[in-house]
């Protein structure tokens, strides 16, 4: 069996890693903070999705990238 | 002549993948395994091209696609239903009035008093709202049987979607602080001064006007665009292996099916996130442009 296929994506899979880690790290100063203080959780939600929203970006010109170039 | 005639109906399931380029649909049947790309997003026109356009130094089809068809069939639905919902206005909601109201007033209240405040988020609730269901519906387009394609998942309709959420965030913003007081909330951050400012002021102006509408836009299409296409890899790959694999991977095929139904369960909370995303982050611009300060 033959694999074709584009480079691009496994240098686009190595570009994921980043935003991946990111986001792990946003959801969980969100958990830890709802943990300690589950009255601030809409407050704190906003501020998780805004976050998540940011390094979410860096995945997402990733992937437009790969298929563009 | 009758041989002619007796080999047309053989050689006509031979010329079919050559007249269905990239749909992939066909593609397995070929040598070799081609994987599902981008141009299998590329629907053909619904009844046939209406002819081309030479524009920009491309060739356009014309004619009315499948993605086209289900934003104009999800409007009316949305539309119908948040109609008939408000219709009755009973003091004891029956089950359509309810699920409206509880849809309404999750937007109207997480999304909507939360992110904009309570001083002035009820102008923005309509518009919140319809964003909010438009994408949702759209989204759950690509689960739904008989539709099974995302709306979003061509770029042009996000383009649209998030121009108009830029135009919006932007006008509200000068409506409140004048032109030069609007471009100077954006690209100021308050309670910094100095040199800094020579380095700080381009990167919040390009990230508060300039990149906002493009990733606004490019979440919501790569999203659903990458999703489907995961779809597509596994159902596709999973037939492959089990119907022209060796015997050894032919467990690897079954397995391949086994993730697709999980990922188009996964899919499912993509769907509902992403539109919930979206319409967040335009009540979160929309409150950053009225704000007074930083």
């Amino acid at each position: 069996m033959e694999l074709t296929g584009s480079m691009n994506m496994i240098g686009y899979g190595l570009a994921a890693i980043g935003p991946g880690v990111g986001i792990g790290l946003i959801f969980a100063a969100y958990i830890n903070g709802v943990a300690r203080q589950p009255e601030a959780q809409s407050r704190l939600q906003s501020i998780a999705i805004l976050g998540f929203a940011l390094a979410e970006a860096l995945a997402i010109i990733g992937i437009a990238l790969a298929f563009v170039l | 002549m009758s041989s002619l005639a007796n080999s047309m109906p053989h050689t006509l399931p031979q010329t079919l993948p050559q007249t269905l380029p990239g749909t992939g649909i066909f593609a397995a049947e070929g040598e070799g395994f081609h994987p599902p790309g981008p141009a299998d997003f590329n629907l053909p026109p619904i009844g046939g091209s209406a002819g081309t356009l030479e524009f920009a130094g491309q060739t356009w089809e014309l004619g009315v696609t499948k993605p086209m068809l289900q934003a104009v069939v999800v409007a009316v639905f949305v539309f119908g239903f948040l109609y008939l919902a408000a219709k009755q206005r009973a003091l004891v909601p029956g089950r359509l009035q309810f699920s409206g109201e509880a849809a309404y007033g999750f937007v109207r209240n997480s999304m909507g008093r939360d992110i904009i405040g309570s001083h002035d988020f009820l102008r923005f609730v309509p518009y919140l709202l319809t964003i909010f269901f438009f994408i949702l519906v759209n989204n759950l387009m690509a689960s739904i049987p008989f539709f099974q394609f995302p709306t979003m998942s061509r770029s042009g309709m996000v383009y649209g979607l998030a121009a108009m959420s830029w135009i919006l965030y932007n006008a509200v913003g000068i409506k409140k602080h004048g032109f030069v007081g609007y471009f100077k909330l954006q690209s100021v951050p308050s309670g910094i001064s100095g040199p800094i400012l020579l380095l700080l002021v381009p990167l919040e102006f390009m990230s508060n006007i300039l990149v906002r509408p493009v990733t606004l836009a490019l979440r919501l299409f790569a999203n659903m665009f990458a999703g489907h296409l995961l779809l597509i890899l596994f159902a596709l790959g999973g037939e492959y292996l089990l119907l022209h694999g060796a015997a050894l991977v032919k467990p690897v095929g079954i397995l391949a099916w086994v993730l697709f139904v999980a990922v188009a369960f996964l899919e499912l909370l993509v769907q509902f996130l992403q539109a919930y995303v979206f319409t967040l982050l335009n009540a979160m611009y929309n409150q950053g442009a009225l704000a007074d300060e930083h």
